[in-house]
């Protein structure tokens, strides 16, 4: 593929901040608003060769062999998950499975300061925030709404209800500025989710009030059974050009290319040039959850057409490729191994609240109708330990 | 007909027997296709009638819902589905200020004959957003219609009488019975705004609707066997109520107690409950009494079972109601 190092400027609205262009990010800097952009920025091929932009850039082996790491280990929660599902453990396991790079290579960008406000497939960026097994699954066990606390982890709860949460990734941004502070949030969304009124309105207002917040898409090409297609014409990072926010389109299937665009806009966003989206174009491997059955919609040669292009393949032939030793890979195996282990166990210690914590829970305050109808729910049944 | 049908099947075969009939009915929604709806309710529509009559939206329900009110301008007639009752709330303008609103807007000009389906309830052990009972919020809001099937030969019929009324109709299909099998008959036995007498009663008598029409029956036989004559109306008509019927119950039994899975805070129950004492005073032998969700957000799966009406608490209900 080429890269040109000038950048495209046909799109860039105007009033779009120039950026000071440091050398190393020529090429990136190019990649902003391409609306010609129909190859999306790769650092590594399919078959584990740098491309040409990798080897200018050069390739991170340290850097490699984690995002390797995090995607094999985030793999191996979705294999258990969807085991410990069909065993009945979980009520429902919605797999991240294919979309790693999109994930641990786009978290991993960021520092741990920085607020995200993931949909419900970031499994994987959960990990990379240390978010403990257990705490992933709950809510998918269906013994709470949402596993982990925000302000440990940084992380906000899963977001069902589609883009609703990329809203309030924006009004966290919007506080972050009114601070003067120098973190920056990040929100992950679906290519379907992009088709909502909320979505558009957060790039909007963002752009408008040139937040630190990155937009992050992990366009995985369906949405449930709807393709792409049938979401939108013009494509995402082109549309970002349209309400003046800095659109990145990368290969997100390659690990180091996620990683590298999004240091480079959130650097960008960081020191207050405004928002950046970031389209990630990957594929989601398994069915749209646990639930559905993705034959009835998509063919045999798309799905086999895109296990070529498995990010953790990919990231193993670059590694073996520059004499990565056979240790790595074993030790992996083994630590993957332990943590599956964990994953079953942590899934069944996993016991959720009575009925009557919610009646804690719902407000603040003191309610009168919390307390009535708490006793009489409390009269009706003993309280289950938690 | 005389076969049987599950619930979500008759749907099926009442969107099928509109279609047919009416060329301008055209279905939309999310997956409602190619996969023929997360519950299989519009399978195949798209093989028979075409991609232009059965769509794939994009993903907004405030434009499925806004879109339709265009189409439905433009002397079409839209099915739109909302993938769960929880999805709906994007489109809440479009729904109350919009949809429901256009006809009185345009002095009685436009109407807007357009049915808004929705899988409403809980009992599936499903996540957050996909158990909800909104029904209020609808019946709260002039210009729409609010009804609720509990069985498949309501389904089929109800569904096709809801695509045929001028007005917009907002029409819930209870999820967890979407596989409870019936016999769907070939005429409809009664039309789309009158509740049902499913079982008569001298004590007591339950109204219920939608999902918890089977747990009303259940409690009723429950209370039959204690030696209670204990009534069960299906009310299938959310907005407007079927006042009458009420009043005749009221009367025959002296006591009513309302069923549904919203929760009791300014839910249904409450507005039979004021059309009750308002209308049959002095025909009542005990107030009238609420059985609902707790007044709370949908909890987690695993505490549902505790959080949604049984017959335990219909009883329990029924036996406050008979000895107050
Ligand atoms: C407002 C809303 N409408 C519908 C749904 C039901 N739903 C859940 S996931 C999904 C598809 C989402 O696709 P996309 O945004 O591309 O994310 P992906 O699942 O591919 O990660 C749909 C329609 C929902 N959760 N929220
Ligand atoms: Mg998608």
């Amino acid at each position: 593929m080429t890269v040109t190092a000038e950048p495209t400027t046909t799109s860039t609205p105007e009033g779009t901040p120039s950026v000071p262009v440091t050398k190393s990010s020529d090429i990136l800097e190019a990649r902003q608003n391409d609306p010609t952009s129909t190859a999306p920025f790769q650092l590594v091929e399919e078959n584990g060769n740098p491309t040409r932009a990798g080897d200018d850039l050069g390739i991170d082996l340290e850097l490699a062999q984690q995002l390797h790491t995090d995607m094999v280990l985030a793999r191996r929660l979705d294999h258990e998950a969807l085991a410990l599902q069909r065993q009945g453990e979980l009520h429902l396991w919605v797999m991240s499975w294919g979309q790693e790079a999109a994930q641990v290579g786009s978290i991993r960008a960021f520092r741990d300061t920085d607020r995200v406000f993931p949909s419900y497939r970031e499994h994987a960026v959960a990990m990379c925030r240390k978010i403990a097994p257990a705490d992933i699954l709950r809510q998918w066990r269906g013994a709470a709404h949402s596993g982990w606390d925000p302000k440990e982890s940084n992380v906000h709860i899963n977001s069902l209800v589609l883009g609703t949460q990329t809203l309030h990734a924006t009004g966290y941004a919007a506080g972050v500025r009114l601070e003067g502070s120098d973190e920056v949030v990040v929100t992950y969304f679906g290519d379907g989710a992009a088709s909502q009124g909320d979505v558009n309105e957060a790039f909007n207002w963002a752009a408008a009030g040139s937040l630190p917040i990155v937009f992050f898409c992990q366009n995985n090409q369906w949405a449930i059974s709807t393709p792409t297609t049938t979401q939108m014409r013009t494509p995402l990072h082109v549309r970002a050009a349209g309400f003046g926010v800095a659109g990145y389109h990368v290969d997100g299937n390659d690990a180091l290319a996620v990683h590298a665009v999004t240091q480079h806009a959130t650097a960008r966003v960081r020191s207050g040039e405004g928002p950046a989206l970031i389209e990630a174009e990957t594929y989601r491997l398994a069915g749209h959850s646990s639930s559905d059955d993705p034959k009835r919609y998509r063919t045999d040669e798309e799905l086999s057409a895109w296990q070529a292009k498995d990010p953790i393949t990919r990231l193993e032939r670059l590694l073996r490729n520059a004499g990565v030793g056979e240790r790595h890979f074993s030790d992996l195996e083994g630590r993957a191994d332990t943590f599956a282990a964990e994953v079953r166990e942590q899934c069944k210690s996993i016991h959720g609240d009575d009925l009557a914590t919610v009646f804690e829970h719902t407000y603040a305050e003191p309610h009168p109708v919390m307390r009535s109808e708490s006793s009489q729910y409390l009269a009706r049944h003993d309280r289950t330990a938690g | 007909m005389g076969t049987k049908y599950a619930l979500g099947a008759a749907i099926n075969a009442g969107l099928r027997a509109a279609m047919t009939r009416d060329e301008k009915v055209i279905v939309m929604g999310e997956d409602i296709a190619t996969l023929g709806g997360v519950f299989r309710v519009t399978d195949g529509l798209a093989d028979d009638f075409g991609t232009d009559r059965v769509i794939d939206t994009p993903l907004a329900e405030s434009g499925i819902v806004g879109t339709a009110i265009g189409l439905a301008l433009r002397g079409y007639r839209p099915v739109c589905e909302i993938q769960f009752d929880g999805f709906v709330y994007p489109a809440f303008d479009q729904i109350v200020s919009q949809l429901a609103k256009m006809r009185a807007r345009s002095q009685g000009r436009l109407s807007l004959p357009i049915v808004i389906r929705i899988p409403v309830g809980g009992g599936i052990g499903a996540v957050e957003h996909h158990s909800e009972s909104n029904e209020a919020y609808f019946a709260h809001t002039a210009g729409l219609r609010v009804v609720s099937c509990s069985n498949p030969d309501d389904a089929f019929h109800m569904i096709q009488q809801a695509i045929q009324s001028d007005d917009p109709v907002v029409f819930y299909e209870p999820k967890r019975r979407y596989w409870d099998k019936a016999e769907v008959s070939d005429e409809p036995s009664r039309s789309l705004h009158e509740a049902a007498v499913l079982r008569e009663g001298t004590d007591c008598t339950l109204v219920a609707h939608g999902p918890t029409v089977t747990t009303a029956l259940d409690a009723a036989a429950a209370a039959h066997e204690d030696g209670f004559s204990v009534g069960v109306v299906d009310l299938r008509t959310i907005s407007p109520l079927d006042a009458p019927t009420l009043r005749k119950v009221a009367a025959q039994s002296h006591r009513v107690v309302v069923v549904h899975e919203a929760s009791t805070f300014l839910g249904i129950g409450a507005e039979i409950a004021a059309t009750v004492t308002e209308e049959c005073f002095y025909e009542l032998e005990a107030p009238v009494l609420r059985v609902g969700a707790y007044n709370l957000p949908y909890p987690p799966a695993h505490m549902e079972d505790r959080f949604l009406p049984n017959v335990d608490r219909i009883i329990e209900a029924v036996d406050a109601s008979l000895n107050y």
